[in-house]
C-alpha cells in the first residue's frame, strides 16, 4: 500500500523565509497544501507545531513538523532526491554551499533589515554595512559563476539561487520604498545579473507578489519600525 | 598516507573545542595550530578571509569555515562513529537544537558578563527560558543524541562556558534544582573521555577570574 505522503506548508506571503521554501518545493515538483497565517494571530497549529519560536514558515510532512526555513531546506534536499539537487554531494562543495547560505541568511539578511526599519544615521550606517557584505558575496560568487554570468534554469537551481532570489528579488520594491539602489548593477554586476536571471525563471514568476502589494508590505514593516523607535 | 587534517583554532573559544570533540571521537590525526586572536597567523586570514575567524578546518589544503559547517562535513567524510543521525528528521531536528544554542542561548550568555541592573536581570531570566527549553528536550535522554553524545551535546558545549561564568561572578542561573536533567547531562559530559579533554574546566575558571572576577564586587 502506498504511503499517504502529506505536505503541508504553514506560512507567510510576504515573508522572504515563507518564500524560500515555496520555491524549492514547486522546484522540486513536490505537491503541497498551503495555509496562509496571519501573523498577528497565529493558528493554534502553528503554536503547537513551533513551540519554541511560534514562527512561520513551518513544513508539516506526515504530520511531523520541521522549523527554520534553512533546515526545512536541506530536509526537502535529503528527503525527495531528485533533480534539482539544492546541495551538492560532494562534503566539500556542500560545506562551501552552507557558509555562504549563512552568510546570506544571517548577515546579509539582517543587514537588510536594519536598512528597512531605520533611517538617519543609523540607516547610512546599515547601509554601509550592506554594500560592503555584498562586495564580499560579489567576491565570494565568482567561483560559482566561473563563466562571469550565471545561466540558470529551473533544472540546476540551488540552495544559493533560492537564497539569493528570496532576498533580493523584491529589489524593486526595496528601491520603491527606500529611494535608494541596494543591489546596483554597477556595484555589483555579477549579483545584479544573477537577480535578474532569477526573476526570469516561469517558476520563480509565479511565486512572485504583485509588486504593490511587496511595495506595501515593505511601507508597512519600515513604518512600524520607525514608529516603534520613536515612542 | 594519512590524509593532511590541521584545525587552526583557540582553546578557549567552545565552537573551536567542538571541532576537536568530533575530530576525536572519530579517531582521526590532525595538526593542531593555537591562534593568538589579537594577532591572528596569516594563514587563518587567508583559510577565512571572510570572517577571519576560528575555528577553520583544513582538509587536503581545503578550508572549511563555520563549527556547525565544519561538523557536518566531518560526519560526511569519516563515517565511523555518526554525530548526526541518519533520518532526515531526526537531523532536522539536530540542526534546530545545535541552530538554537547559538543563536538563543550563546548570545545572552556572552552579554550577562558585562550586563548591570535591570539588563542583568532580564538577560538572566532569558538564559533561564532557554534552558527550560533545554531541559524539556533533554528530557529523560541521556544525551541530546540519545544513548550516545550527538551533534547537539557538541554544539551544547557553550553550557560549559555559560557555567564558568555562572562561577566566576557568583551567579545562579543553572542549578541543580532548577535542571536537575541538564545538571546530570553535564556530569555525564565531564565523564567522557574525549569531551572532558576538549573543555579545560580549570584553565577556563582560572582565565575568567583574571578578565571578570572583579566585576562580582559591582552587582
Amino acid at each position: 500500500m502506498e504511503e499517504e505522503n502529506q505536505i503541508k506548508l504553514h506560512g507567510m506571503w510576504g515573508s522572504t523565509f515563507t518564500k524560500r521554501v515555496e520555491l524549492a518545493l514547486k522546484l522540486k515538483g513536490i505537491p503541497y497544501e498551503y495555509i496562509e497565517e496571519d501573523l498577528s494571530n497565529k493558528s493554534q497549529l502553528v503554536l503547537k507545531y513551533n513551540p519554541v519560536h511560534k514562527k512561520v514558515p513551518v513544513l508539516v510532512h506526515n504530520g511531523k513538523p520541521i522549523i527554520e526555513s534553512l533546515i526545512i531546506l536541506e530536509y526537502i534536499d535529503e528527503t525527495w532526491k531528485n533533480a534539482p539537487r539544492l546541495l551538492p554531494d560532494d562534503p566539500y562543495e556542500r560545506a562551501k554551499v552552507l557558509f555562504w547560505a549563512s552568510f546570506l541568511h544571517q548577515q546579509l539578511f539582517e543587514d537588510m533589515g536594519r536598512v528597512i526599519t531605520s533611517d538617519g544615521e543609523a540607516q547610512e550606517k546599515a547601509t554601509k554595512d550592506l554594500f560592503e557584505k555584498l562586495t564580499i558575496l560579489e567576491e565570494g560568487m565568482k567561483e560559482f559563476f566561473p563563466g562571469g554570468t550565471p545561466s540558470i534554469n529551473g533544472e540546476n537551481m540551488g540552495l544559493l539561487d533560492i537564497l539569493m532570489y528570496a532576498l533580493f528579488g523584491p529589489y524593486k520594491a526595496h528601491e520603491e520604498v527606500l529611494e535608494m539602489k541596494t543591489i546596483d548593477p554597477e556595484r555589483n554586476p555579477l549579483l545584479f545579473s544573477w537577480v535578474m536571471a532569477l526573476t526570469e525563471l516561469p517558476v520563480v514568476k509565479e511565486s512572485t507578489p504583485p509588486h504593490e502589494k511587496l511595495v506595501a508590505l515593505v511601507q508597512f514593516i519600515r513604518e512600524n519600525a520607525l514608529q516603534s523607535c520613536v515612542a | 598516507m594519512a590524509e593532511e587534517v590541521k584545525l587552526f583554532g583557540m582553546w578557549a573559544s567552545p565552537f573551536s573545542r567542538r571541532i576537536e570533540v568530533a575530530l576525536k571521537m572519530k579517531g582521526i590525526q590532525y595538526e593542531y595550530i593555537e591562534e593568538d586572536l589579537s594577532n591572528k597567523s596569516p594563514s587563518l586570514l587567508n583559510y577565512n578571509p571572510v570572517h577571519k575567524k576560528v575555528p577553520v578546518l583544513l582538509h587536503k589544503g581545503k578550508p572549511v569555515a563555520e563549527s556547525l559547517v565544519i561538523l557536518e562535513y566531518i560526519d560526511e567524510t569519516w563515517k565511523q562513529n555518526p554525530i548526526l543521525p541518519a533520518d532526515p528528521y531526526e537531523k532536522a531536528m539536530a540542526r534546530f537544537w545545535a541552530k538554537f544554542l547559538d543563536e538563543k542561548l550563546w548570545p545572552a550568555a556572552k552579554k550577562v558578563v558585562l550586563s548591570k541592573g535591570e539588563e542583568h536581570k532580564g538577560l538572566i531570566e532569558e538564559i533561564q527560558e532557554h534552558l527550560k527549553t533545554l531541559e524539556s528536550e533533554l528530557k529523560e535522554k541521556k544525551f541530546f543524541g540519545g544513548e550516545s553524545l550527538g551533534f547537539v551535546d557538541i554544539a551544547a558545549n557553550i553550557i560549559f562556558w555559560l557555567l564558568v561564568v555562572q562561577e566566576t561572578l557568583g551567579l545562579d542561573i543553572l542549578t541543580e534544582d532548577k535542571f536537575p536533567g541538564l545538571h546530570e547531562w553535564n556530569h555525564r559530559l565531564l565523564d567522557d573521555a574525549v569531551f572532558k579533554e576538549c573543555v579545560s574546566m580549570e584553565r577556563l575558571l582560572a582565565s575568567f577570574k583574571v578578565r571578570f572576577g572583579a566585576l562580582t564586587a559591582s552587582k
